[in-house]
């Protein structure tokens, strides 16, 4: 399986992959942690969907990553963009019979691909979590926050669940985006259907049945980034957002692994 | 060991009510050049997909180098090969495509720059696999296959887009290979080609084995023909029912009648035509060869 995780790495190295991914997420990541400062004393709110997050929180041992769990959503998505594309190019590009003829032991494969995303994803939140935490700590001072808890051993607890949390939505996105891009083989299909269902579709049907959002995975992997909400609790998203994973594996797996390559 | 590379017997695959391949049998022995040969949509692709593992077959058996063709990694590191023209990454240069699959194989890296050299691209390896011509593509393709210094290579269509000087490249290539003991197991639709290299043939119609076993068999068992031209096109259905009357098969091809027949009868058909008022432009006693055969076994062409 390491030969398929160095060969995987070798696509995913390539510049304009992993510095694009790595500029987007990145842009995101300091316009959002930032919006949190500079807007703190706005009427329209800093946070989400025109939440206010109040110095007294910012300043709690938690505040450090309040930017970085913001953002573990959107970097979820853009996982799940970049792998539904590497799953399914290699039925648009014709190289996975390449790659099945070197390593015909179907599972390995994709527990080889499952290997090489998951330490992407590790770098993807590593790296912005690091940005998020050091933009916030440089705009503290002007949006007069507090920091004196966020590097207590409390405050590194945080840090550390935080970044937990993030990485384990990250990578339930990117589960999808791989099972998607297996079951239609088509880059523009898997990334469209799920930015549609995820960005326009769950909101929609939450607005109209607000109850709805308990159950729908997009918001369940948002949710376990930010360590629960008010609303639903972190439990109930991990549980939930943990099946629809576990069907999109077992889904995927079976259709990889019995399906004939014959494009 | 077992003496064949590749055995099948009774290979079939149907989609839905199609059989792309019907209940195919043929052997490949081991050391040897095959050509594998047949019409479009003959199932050629098919057959060499489930000898790779990409397909699974409705039904029927068969092994690749003794080992049974529903195993594949036993197998598989000892394969090389090229299907359906040549499928890499277009943003990633040909050594970086190449490293891919020499990581995923377990082949030592150095290997990567040995092939590039081998196929012709020195000097090109660095560029992205986009910018490639389609001869450079299939240059890459051949290189890819050769990665696992395989003791069986199956290329498909290996001289689709290369020059004369490429396809003269590749023959040598495949025979300096077979010299070695490689076996080699080539579709292609150049069959003069496969003529030149191939001691064995396979032959494939709508999804069935027509002909498989040595080439020199093949067309051992083939009847003479004679080629004949008209001066005028409308004189040509004269002459191939005055041969028909005389008990000779004819096929039309081309503004040509194929008539078999050995080349002493070519004088007496000469007698008959001007005795008609008929002008030959051309009458051409020919021994019969793979191109002929393949178009008389297959029904293509006339």
């Amino acid at each position: 399986m390491i030969q398929v995780f160095l060969a995987e790495w070798r696509k995913l190295r390539r510049p304009t992959l992993l510095l694009g991914t790595f500029a987007a997420a990145l842009f995101f990541n300091g316009l959002i942690t930032a919006f949190i400062y500079l807007m703190i004393d706005s009427p329209d709110g800093n946070g989400d969907r025109g939440r206010t997050i109040t110095r007294e929180v910012l300043a709690l041992p938690g505040g450090s990553v309040n930017g970085f769990a913001s953002i573990g959503g959107l970097l979820g998505i853009i996982a799940l963009c970049v792998f539904a594309a590497q799953s399914a190019q290699e039925y648009t590009y014709g190289t996975l019979r390449n790659l099945l003829v070197r390593q015909p032991r179907r599972l390995v494969l994709l527990m080889g691909k499952y290997g090489a995303m998951k330490s992407f994803a590790l770098l993807l939140t590593v790296i912005n979590a690091v940005v998020s935490i050091g933009i916030s700590l440089y705009l503290s001072d002007r949006a007069k926050v507090t920091t004196d808890l966020w590097f207590t051993s409390e405050g590194w607890t945080e840090i550390g669940h935080t970044l937990v949390n993030v990485y384990i939505s990250i990578i339930f996105y990117a589960i999808i985006g791989i099972a998607l891009g297996i079951l239609l083989r088509s880059p523009i299909s898997a990334i469209s259907i799920a930015l549609v269902w995820i960005l326009i579709l769950e909101n929609l049907i939450g607005a109209v049945k607000p109850v709805t959002l308990d159950w729908m995975p997009g918001n369940q992997f948002a949710i376990i980034a930010q360590g629960g909400t008010p609303d639903l609790s972190y439990s109930h998203a991990l549980t939930l957002g943990s099946f629809y994973v576990l069907l999109a594996l077992l889904v995927s797996s079976f259709i990889f692994t019995k399906r004939d390559v014959a494009n | 060991m077992n003496s064949n590379a590749i055995e099948v017997s009774g290979l079939t695959k149907r989609y839905d009510n199609l059989a792309a391949v019907q209940s195919a049998s043929f052997a490949v022995p081991r050391g040897t050049i095959c050509g594998f040969v047949g019409p479009n949509g003959a199932g050629k692709t098919t057959t060499i997909r489930m000898l790779l593992g990409l397909i699974a077959p409705t039904s029927g058996t068969g092994t690749v180098l003794g080992h049974s063709i529903t195993e594949p990694e036993k197998y598989l590191a000892s394969v090389g090969a090229m299907i359906e023209g040549p499928a890499f990454y277009p943003a990633l240069t040909g050594l970086e495509n190449l490293k891919v699959l020499a990581t995923m194989g377990g082949i030592p890296i150095e290997r990567v720059a040995e092939l590039i050299d081998l196929v012709g691209l020195a000097g090109r390896g660095g560029d992205k696999y986009k910018t490639y011509s389609l001869g450079m593509k299939q240059r890459l393709g051949i290189a890819a296959a050769l990665l696992p210094n395989p003791e069986l290579l199956i290329l498909d269509e290996p001289t689709n887009g290369l020059d004369p000087e490429g396809i003269q490249e590749v023959r040598d290539l495949l025979k300096k290979l077979a010299g070695e003991g490689t076996t080699v197991f080539v579709s292609s639709h150049l069959l003069s080609e496969l003529e030149i290299i191939s001691q064995h043939i396979v032959m494939l119609r709508k999804g069935e084995v027509v002909f498989a076993g040595a080439i020199d068999d093949l067309l051992l068992n083939q009847k003479p023909t004679i080629i004949v031209r008209t001066v005028n096109q409308s004189d040509l259905e004269k002459v191939a029912a005055m041969a028909t009357a005389q008990g000779h098969h004819v096929t039309i091809r081309h503004s040509e009648a194929h008539i078999e027949g050995p080349h002493e009868w070519a004088p007496v058909l000469n007698q008959m035509a001007f005795e008609a008022g008929i002008v030959l432009s051309q009458l051409t006693p020919t021994l019969p060869n793979l191109e002929e055969t393949f178009f008389e076994m297959t029904g293509g062409q006339s």
